[in-house]
């Protein structure tokens, strides 16, 4: 009865501070984001086979967790519709809902489901658009993450970076022994298997453009070496085994080629190899510590770090070599930069009172904006669809992964096992 | 030969930064990690009788009191196989020199033996660099043995930057202790 009151006054006046007070626990600090309900998906089949996993309660997170949108808790529904002809669209717009999710999940074989949903602008009572998408129990979290790709695709005009993974590495210290691990989860921190496990360091992670490979350094055999594996096949290749540093690989937009860094010729400097034609090309040749490589999403560009001038700074060269020119003027440490999907923004770590922190730099405007709050954040990574950073930070002394959204004001912790996890690294818009 | 005195000046410093910081948890996550407490316990145990110790043990590579192998006589400077650097620093000390001088003479003398140079980084700042200025560390180590008389193919460098840390803490003490080269026989 008090919601109900309180929701007639808010029909009556709509402000986005009252409304935020409204549902406080999920959308705080969030303002501009668009109300949508996700009503919990109707079971249609017997109740002892009921899906293990709730659909509608992980397209709800997705949604909340983009920062584009303010979720309905499911308390506050009036009703719980199933599909379009059950929906009555005055009960969501006295909530002031403007969008709505309704589906169903019925058997489909033994092991199998399908799930229909349809989503529905309230203010027009309109579908704006349906689909019925069979899938299976071991596919229903990844077929939930599509269903909200999307939803974000209809609402925000970009797609959806909710069907995608993370790979990340894990240490735990045992006994005196570490182990570290390269694993990869979905992107909310679910269903993490391990891809590489070994007794020595293991760095830098980097996905390929299809999403299908993983690039990383690792000190096997008392050396360092990048290596290429195959993400669903495990199979592996050694790409370099120079003398010193092989480190930190990037693939270039086309997949065709990896930056890289190696100290070979006796200190680290950047250099491109093309995994077509086998030939390295050296990009920078400087005593200063060059390393750090990422490319501009059109390939012509590598940004990296450099402490040619003191302090490392980011840099920026073109892919082929020539002048490299400074970027970043703004802090005394500007690290690990890496582009935007659309190219127009850099996330860095830079240090600031002695706190290292993930900022976003705009390169037109210059403005570098702090996203992160922890004293040694690092890693960041751009969500596919440049909605989301997501990073490593401390908890306590724990190393754990955070995300953040662009605009600072959606933050989350991923949930993940004990142990160390650093290095977090976003996989490419998966290509169905 | 230099006097017994310069040399274990250094040494006496070395041990009195051990002493100090052997209350610290230290993480023995490899083997070269269990010579960082080794060395602490050893040092600050038999810090009262190094002096007597030092004055008959003399030259690190000659046959004196200590039967052996050189690099097993715990009161030689060959016995300090770590080198601690400043906050994102690879220069190297006046202390440190005396040990790398130490190393070098019995490489020099010693042409089969080979070392590997470990170079390693605190926790701050972004890993690539750090995996970059860990070898920067060893690199100038590298080059001050080299300049004593050390052959290239003696040395064998590798940077671990801050993947393995010597102790696992978030503080300055702790930073200290990690950035470091360790030399390894």
């Amino acid at each position: 009865m008090k919601y109900l009151l309180l929701i007639l006054f808010l029909a009556l006046s709509w402000q986005p501070a009252a409304n935020a007070e409204l549902t406080i626990e999920i959308t705080e600090g969030v303002e501009g984001a668009l109300p949508i309900a996700v009503v919990p998906f109707r079971w249609q089949g017997k109740t002892q086979t009921t899906p293990r996993e709730d659909v509608s309660a992980i397209i709800q997170a997705d949604l909340h967790r983009s920062g584009r949108f303010k979720t309905l808790p499911r308390n506050d529904m009036l009703a719980k519709p199933a599909s379009g002809d059950e929906v009555e669209f005055k009960d969501w717009r006295v909530l002031g809902v403007e969008n709505l999710v309704v589906g169903q999940i019925q058997p489909n074989g033994s092991k199998g489901f399908i799930i229909r949903f349809q989503l529905f602008d309230v203010f027009r009572g309109e579908q704006l658009t349906g689909y019925s998408i069979p899938t299976t129990e071991g596919n229903l979290r990844t077929t939930a993450h599509h269903i909200a790709d999307l939803i974000y695709e209809q609402l925000i005009g970009v797609p959806g970076a909710f069907a995608t993974r993370v790979a990340y590495i894990t240490s735990k210290t045992e006994g005196g022994n570490t182990q570290v691990d390269l694993r990869i989860a979905d992107a909310d921190g679910y269903s993490p298997e391990t891809i590489v496990s070994s007794d020595v360091p293991l760095m830098s992670p980097a996905w390929s453009p299809d999403g299908r490979k993983i690039a990383y350094a690792s000190s096997e055999k008392g050396s360092w070496g990048i290596y290429i594996q195959e993400v669903y096949t495990g199979r592996r290749q050694k790409v370099t085994a120079f003398k010193g540093i092989n480190s930190a690989p990037a693939w270039s937009p086309d997949g065709r080629k990896l930056a890289m860094t190696l100290s070979k010729d006796g200190n680290p400097d950047i250099f491109v190899f093309d995994m077509t034609t086998r030939k390295l090309r050296p990009i920078t040749r400087h005593y200063a510590i060059d390393t750090e490589p990422s490319w501009s999403p059109d390939g012509r560009h590598l940004v990296f770090t450099s402490d040619r001038g003191g302090k490392p700074q980011i840099y920026r060269v073109p892919s082929y070599g020539g002048k490299a020119e400074r970027v970043t003027f703004q802090n005394a440490y500007n690290a690990r930069a890496s582009y935007s999907p659309d190219g127009k923004l850099l996330t860095l770590v830079t240090r600031e009172d002695g706190r290292y922190r993930i900022a976003v730099l705009d390169l037109a405007s210059d403005v570098m904006q702090v996203l992160s709050r922890g004293d040694l954040d690092e890693s960041p990574s751009f969500a596919p669809n440049g909605s989301m950073i997501i990073y490593a930070t401390k908890a306590g002394r724990r190393s754990v992964l955070a995300a953040v959204s662009v605009d600072g004001r959606v933050r989350q912790k991923l949930a993940l096992q004990e142990g160390d996890v650093r290095e977090p690294v976003w996989s490419p818009l998966q290509k169905n | 030969m230099f006097t017994i005195l310069t040399r274990w000046v250094p040494i006496t410093l070395c041990l009195l930064i051990f002493a100090g910081c052997s209350s610290s948890p230290t993480k023995e996550g490899e083997q070269e990690g269990a010579e960082v407490t080794e060395q602490s316990t050893g040092g600050s145990g038999t810090y009262e009788g190094t002096e007597g110790a030092g004055a008959t043990t003399s030259a690190a590579s000659e046959a004196g009191s200590w039967s052996g192998d050189p690099l097993d006589d715990p009161y030689s400077l060959l016995a300090t196989r770590i080198l601690y650097f400043d906050f994102d620093q690879s220069s190297i000390g006046m202390d440190n020199r005396e040990i790398i001088r130490a190393h070098a003479e019995y490489l020099a003398s010693n042409p089969h033996v080979s070392v590997r140079l470990e170079g390693h980084a605190d926790e701050r700042g972004t890993r690539e660099y750090n995996l970059g200025l860990g070898e920067r560390r060893a690199n100038a180590v590298r080059s001050l043995l080299m300049a004593e008389g050390v052959a290239d193919n003696q040395i064998i460098v590798i940077s671990y930057g801050e993947e393995r840390p010597a102790s696992m803490m978030n503080n300055e003490e702790s930073w200290a202790l990690n950035r470091r080269v360790e030399l390894v026989y």
